[in-house]
């Protein structure tokens, strides 16, 4: 199966894929497959994330991009392959990597308030045992600035609205001070406002030298958000720079057979090429 | 009712193995497997048994372990027949704990000549007979199971203090947990030990359904209490221990009412839970049962406080000549009765509604109000009409219930939505139109 690793800014791949294999990239998969009850639902994945920069990962539902995230991070299982975190395994990088699960993934109405939330992304450095010092605790608040929302630190989880939820979520991997950002939806269930600061903050993260991967569903947008994308389904389809491989021919393989998200497809490029900056609806 | 010794230590046993078990049970009921205890409480039998024929003693030590083993096989076996044959949790749950619970049960048939451990004790305890085995702990003559849940409880205390942040993550996020480097899974394994240790602790004088009770009624009480972890895990000890404490008086005065003796303790105490949580569900604060009733009847109040002030002033636009109107009028074109009184006083006492020959009128106040009112409900129209495309004589009763929750800034955002209209799709003049 051939792969197009188009790699944006990239210094050629070595030949040898050994050990020095890309020391600088984020993150870089080699040949990873992973199953589920022996199906497999990714397969041979291959890349190499190019620092500093906005990664959209694309695909249509079941294509496997959670599960993309997922394995990189230890949480499922590899049937195979090997990934590097700026060329160390990812045990030995985990406190330069942030997680922003699906906010379905926990219990809204867990006793814990906006602030303990982002607290918890503290709690490696805080170290086992210990209690939550003053400075931890100032760098989730202002964590919680950060995402406009230090005014709701006290506030119970459950009577947050969604964007709000997804807001301190992205606040708790703020406080982990991070170098490379994977998120999971973060834009689903959003109301506009929140989708725009979200995705100024991420602009913001990229700009001050972070590399944030994050899985996405609105094709409308892809081209106005992402440098880089991912076009996933079972495999890498397509990867590089949006305005390269987000092509209508490689959203057909990716989508392939799907007509209604064809038609979506179709809609979303010729709206991008009409104006790409065009506002999007708040109904 | 003779209150002796006896009395005073069975309620010490009861608070201390109830607080010992309140404690986990926190974690247990907010990781949505309440029923784990239920589980781990009835396998440990199996391994009681397993642990008597192999050392041959009752001894506390080979007991504590055989129960413990079985404890942390319990969840390692629940959680692996569920997650390889894909099965629900609580279907594997229910395979595993009656089978080894059934398992236990035939074994002590079998071995009933040299053991005396009895399957009904096993269930309902002998808390009253609990105050007469004694062991010399640091000097002192104490009654047995006074001292096993005692170091229970201090166990779990410590336990819940030191781990606290853990406790937290794992139980929230496990998956955040695991990234992090925090093992969720230890967290896991180590709560379900501490939850088969507890459970042996208890047992044998308070009895599993009592133990079972204590693992999640009072947690389960407590989460209705408070959104904050320390004050629930707080709360749910003061719950556990007040359950102890009355259900030992009600055991020992209640059927005196009826001229019976004494009944179970520990079913006393189980109870005397139930009835606990049954007062906060009722009366808890925020997510009561009443507090929910009271707040619904309170809305669906003032909605009506509003379509009173509405449909006065409709009533005086087509005819401004009606004058003041009689309560049965209001009644009836509201197709509403008594609650109608109470809304018209409770507009009076706001001033805005004005007492006129022997009717109701807008005051001011209560004229500007409705305009407000009328004029969403209009908006609302407008907008179902000319964005949403449905037909006029469609949208009254959804702008009805809408008019109720538009704030100024939202019929703003309407009226400009709308195309600023002057008139609704029913050719009425919107009011308040600048």
């Amino acid at each position: 199966m051939s792969l197009t690793n188009t790699r944006p800014e990239a210094t050629p791949l070595p030949l040898s894929q050994g050990e020095e294999h890309s020391e600088s990239s984020p993150l870089s998969i080699h040949d990873m497959t992973i199953a589920y009850h022996r199906k497999p639902v990714l397969w041979d994945i291959d890349l190499d994330l190019p620092e500093h920069h906005l990664i959209g990962i694309i695909g249509p539902n079941g294509a496997g991009k959670s599960t993309l995230l997922k394995s990189v991070l230890g949480l499922i299982p590899r049937a195979s392959g090997r990934v590097l975190v700026y060329g160390k395994p990812f045990d030995e990088q985990r406190h330069r990597v942030a997680y922003v699960p699906q906010r379905e993934s926990v219990d809204w109405d867990f006793p814990v308030s906006a602030l303990d939330v982002v607290l918890m992304g503290r709690y490696k450095r805080v170290g086992w045992c210990l209690p939550i010092g003053r400075t931890h605790k100032k760098i989730a608040m202002e964590a919680l600035d950060k995402v406009g929302m230090a005014d709701y630190a006290r506030r119970q989880i459950s009577q947050l609205s969604g964007g709000q939820q997804q807001r301190i979520f992205l606040a708790r991997a703020l406080a982990q001070d991070a170098d490379l950002y994977l998120m999971d939806e973060p834009f689903a269930g959003v109301d506009a406002a929140t989708e725009k600061a979200i995705i100024a903050l991420l602009k913001d993260l990229k700009s001050s030298g972070k590399t944030v991967a994050v899985v996405h569903h609105d094709l409308q947008t892809v081209g106005s958000y992402f440098d880089t994308v991912i076009l996933l389904n079972m495999r890498v389809v397509a990867y590089g720079p949006t305005a390269e491989v987000f092509t209508e021919e490689n959203l057909n393989k990716t989508y392939g057979g799907k007509l209604t998200l064809l038609t979506d497809a179709a809609e979303a490029l010729a709206r991008n090429q009409a104006s790409i900056h065009r506002e999007t609806k708040s109904e | 009712m003779i209150w002796t010794f006896l009395d005073t230590w069975i309620v010490i046993i009861g608070v201390l193995s109830a607080v010992a078990c309140a404690l986990l049970g926190n974690y247990l009921v907010l990781r949505k497997m309440s029923m784990m205890g239920d589980a781990i409480s009835h396998t440990v039998l199996p391994g009681l048994v397993a642990a008597f024929l192999i050392s041959g003693t009752r001894d506390v030590f080979p007991m504590f372990v055989g129960a413990v083993v079985i404890g942390v096989l319990t969840a390692l076996l629940v959680q692996t027949i569920s997650r390889i044959g894909n099965i629900e949790e609580g279907a594997s749950m229910g395979v595993i704990f009656t089978s080894l619970f059934a398992v236990g049960l035939i074994m002590i048939r079998q071995t009933a000549d040299d053991i005396d451990l009895d399957p009904s004790c096993v269930l309902y305890g002998a808390i009253e007979m609990a105050p007469l085995i004694t062991v010399d702990f640091l000097g002192m003559e104490l009654p047995r199971a006074a001292v096993s849940s005692g170091v229970m409880l201090l166990v779990n205390v410590l336990f819940i203090l030191l781990f606290f942040k853990e406790l937290k993550i794992s139980s929230f996020d496990p998956a955040l947990a695991t990234t992090l480097g925090i093992n969720s899974t230890l967290m896991h394994y180590l709560l379900m030990t501490l939850v088969a240790a507890t459970t042996v602790a208890a047992f044998e004088s308070v009895g599993s359904i009592l133990v079972i009770a204590m693992l999640i009624v009072p947690a389960a009480a407590a989460h209705l209490l408070t959104d904050r972890l320390w004050l629930m895990i707080l709360l749910s000890a003061v719950i556990a221990a007040a359950s102890a404490i009355t259900g030992h008086l009600a055991a020992i005065i209640v059927p005196g009412w009826f001229g019976l003796g004494d009944t179970s303790t520990a079913g006393m105490m189980a109870t005397s839970a139930g009835l606990i949580f049954v007062g906060v569900f009722l009366a808890a604060p925020r997510y009561g049962f009443l507090s929910r009733v009271l707040s619904r009847a309170r809305l669906s109040q003032r909605i009506l406080r509003e379509d009173v002030l509405a449909m006065l002033y409709r009533r005086a636009e087509l005819d401004p000549d009606s004058g003041a109107a009689t309560l049965a009028e209001i009644r009836r074109l509201l197709h509403e009765n008594w609650r109608v009184g109470l809304a018209v006083k409770a507009l009076s006492r706001k001033r805005m509604l004005a007492r006129n020959d022997g009717g109701w009128q807008l005051s001011p106040a209560g004229e500007a109000e409705a305009c407000n009112l009328v004029r969403s409900h209009r908006l609302w129209e407008s907008w179902l009409v000319s964005e949403l495309g449905l037909r006029p004589d469609h949208v009254h009763r959804t702008a009805e219930r809408l008019e109720h929750v538009t704030d100024s800034s939202m019929q703003e955002e309407l009226f400009k939505a709308a195309g600023s209209p002057d008139q609704d799709p029913h050719d009425r003049k919107i009011p308040g139109n600048l």
